[in-house]
C-alpha cells in the first residue's frame, strides 16, 4: 500500500486555501486540524455566535475553560482581542450573505458538487443536520477536506451522492489524502496529486472521470 | 411599575399549560435555561412542543447537578430542532422510543430555524429559503423559483413562551448576555408571546446603559433570578466541568 497524506496534512493543505483576512468557518473531523496551519490575520467563525475567537483550550488547561466562551461544537476557547459576540440571526447572516469561506467534511461528494456530509443512512435521526446546509449553501467558498476513499477502500467522490445530500452544487474545491479537485461546470478537474501517486491510481479510486490540468502537480504545502 | 420578578422558577412556569410550545436556547448546557426547563419538568404538563437549536442529553451528570432539554421528553408531543443528540453519543438514538410511541421530530437546519422565528416575530406568512433544497428538509413543502434559483417555504414559528439564559436584566427586563450565552435568545423572545429569562443578576433600571441592553423589556414579560451556587449558576457550571473533564469522552468533546 502506497502511503497517503495523513490526516494533519490534508487539513495543512486545505489551511493553504485561506489567507490574511478571511474570514473562516471550520467543520467537524478533517476541518477542524486546519485550525493550528491557519494563516496569521484569518478570523473564526461559529455559528452559535462568536467572531474572532482566540485558541481551543487544551485538555491539560481545565482551569481555562469558561463556560461563557464555547464553539458551537461545544468546545471551549479562549477569548482574543477584537472578538465579538451576536444573535445567531446574526451569525447565519454572515454565512448566507457569502461573507465566509468554510472547510467541511465530507461522506460524498459528486462530480457536480453534491455534498453529503450529515448522515451516512435511511434514519434522519442517525445524523445532524446542524448548521452545515447554511454553510454549504451560503459560504462563498466551499471547501471539503476528507478521505479520498471509504474504509473499504470504496470512492468517496461519486458520480451520484447516496448518502442524504447536505446541499447541491455547492463544492468549489475537494482536498482529499490523494489528490486536490475543482469542481468546475465541464466536471472534476485533478489539479494536485499526492507524491508518488500516478493519475491513473487517483482515478482508480474516483468514480466519475477526471479531467487532468495541463499544469498537474504534487500537492505541497 | 409592572413587577416582571418572579420568586421561583415554579411561579414562572406555573400557566404553561398542557400543549403549549415552548423555544428555549440550548448551545450546550451553559446556555440553556435549566431552571426554568426543570420548573417545567416539576410541574409535569403534557404534549409540548419544544423548539431547540440543539436537542442534546448529555448523560454526564445527574439532574440534579445539570439539565439538559432531553429531560423533557416524556412530556413532548413534538420537537423542532437542528441537532438531536451529540454524534459521538449516537446522534437521536436516545429519542427512539419516544419516537415509536408517537413523538413527532421537526428536522430543520439552525440558519433556517433562526429565519423561521424571526418571521415569527416579524409577523411574516413564510419565507423562502434555499437552504434544503434537494434534500430531506424540501420533503413536503412547497417550492419555488426565484431569479432562476430554486427556494422552499418555510413557515413561521411564534411559540407561546421563550425560556432565555440572560446575564443581567433590569427591573423592567432590559437584558443583556454574557457570551455564547446570547446564541438565538434575542429573536426567540421576540417571537414567543411570552418570554420568561433566567439571569445572574437582577439591577435598577438605568444600571445597563441604553446602547448596550441588547433584549429590549418589551420583549421580557418575566425574570427569575439563579441561586448562588445552584442549578446552571457559574459555580456549578464550573464544578460540573471539573467534574466531568476526568471523562475521556467529555474531554475529545470539550477540549482540542
Amino acid at each position: 500500500m502506497k502511503p497517503r497524506l495523513e490526516r494533519e496534512v490534508i487539513a495543512m493543505r486545505a489551511a493553504k486555501e485561506l489567507k490574511d483576512g478571511d474570514y473562516v468557518n471550520l467543520g467537524i473531523g478533517i476541518p477542524n486540524l486546519c485550525a493550528l496551519h491557519i494563516p496569521e490575520g484569518v478570523i473564526f467563525h461559529s455559528e452559535n455566535g462568536v467572531l474572532g475567537y482566540g485558541p481551543l483550550v487544551m485538555q491539560d488547561e481545565v482551569e481555562k475553560a469558561d463556560q461563557h466562551y464555547t464553539d458551537a461544537g461545544g468546545r471551549y476557547f479562549t477569548p482574543a482581542p477584537g472578538m465579538v459576540i451576536f444573535d445567531v440571526l446574526t451569525s447565519f447572516a454572515m454565512i448566507s450573505s457569502g461573507r465566509l469561506i468554510t472547510i467541511l467534511g465530507g461522506l460524498q461528494v459528486s462530480e457536480k458538487g453534491d455534498l453529503a456530509n450529515w448522515n451516512t443512512g435511511e434514519d434522519p435521526l442517525g445524523g445532524t443536520i446542524g448548521g452545515g446546509m447554511d454553510l454549504a449553501v451560503g459560504a462563498k467558498r466551499v471547501i471539503v477536506a476528507m478521505e479520498h476513499s471509504t474504509k473499504d477502500g470504496k470512492p468517496k467522490i461519486v458520480k451520484q451522492c447516496i448518502a442524504p445530500l447536505t446541499a447541491r452544487e455547492c463544492v468549489d474545491l475537494i482536498i482529499t489524502d490523494l489528490a486536490v479537485i475543482e469542481v468546475t461546470p465541464d466536471g472534476l478537474l485533478l489539479k494536485e496529486v499526492a507524491p508518488g501517486w500516478s493519475v491513473a491510481e487517483v482515478q482508480a479510486l474516483t468514480e466519475p472521470r477526471l479531467i487532468v490540468a495541463p499544469d498537474l502537480k504534487d500537492i505541497e504545502l | 411599575m409592572l413587577n416582571k420578578i418572579f420568586d421561583s422558577f415554579d411561579q414562572a412556569v406555573a400557566d404553561i399549560p398542557d400543549g403549549a410550545s415552548i423555544a428555549t436556547g440550548c448551545w450546550g448546557a451553559a446556555s440553556l435555561s435549566q431552571n426554568l426547563i426543570a420548573a417545567l419538568r416539576r410541574k409535569g404538563v403534557k404534549d409540548l412542543t419544544l423548539i431547540v437549536h440543539n436537542f442534546l442529553h448529555l448523560p454526564f451528570f445527574t439532574e440534579e447537578e445539570g439539565v439538559s432539554p432531553a429531560v423533557l421528553l416524556p412530556q413532548l408531543k413534538k420537537l423542532i430542532t437542528a441537532v438531536v443528540g451529540l454524534q459521538v453519543l449516537g446522534a437521536g438514538a436516545f429519542v427512539k422510543e419516544y419516537v415509536e410511541n408517537g413523538l413527532e421530530v421537526e428536522l430543520t437546519s439552525h440558519g433556517t430555524l433562526a429565519s423561521r422565528l424571526y418571521a415569527g416575530a416579524a409577523g411574516l406568512g413564510g419565507i423562502y429559503h434555499p437552504v434544503g433544497v434537494g434534500t430531506i428538509l424540501e420533503e413536503g413543502k412547497e417550492k419555488r423559483v426565484i431569479n432562476g434559483k430554486e427556494y422552499i417555504l418555510e413557515m413561521p414559528i411564534k411559540p407561546d413562551y421563550a425560556f432565555i439564559r440572560g446575564y443581567k436584566a433590569d427591573k423592567v427586563g432590559n437584558l443583556v448576555y454574557w457570551g455564547v450565552y446570547r446564541e438565538n435568545h434575542p429573536v426567540m423572545a421576540m417571537a414567543a408571546r411570552v418570554t420568561i429569562a433566567e439571569v445572574d443578576e437582577i439591577v435598577e433600571v438605568g444600571d445597563i446603559g441604553p446602547e448596550h441592553v441588547v433584549t429590549p423589556g418589551i420583549f421580557v414579560d418575566r425574570i427569575v433570578k439563579v441561586s448562588e451556587g445552584g442549578l446552571g449558576s457559574p459555580q456549578r457550571s464550573k464544578e460540573l466541568l471539573l467534574k466531568v473533564a476526568q471523562l475521556d469522552i467529555v474531554r475529545k468533546i470539550v477540549f482540542r
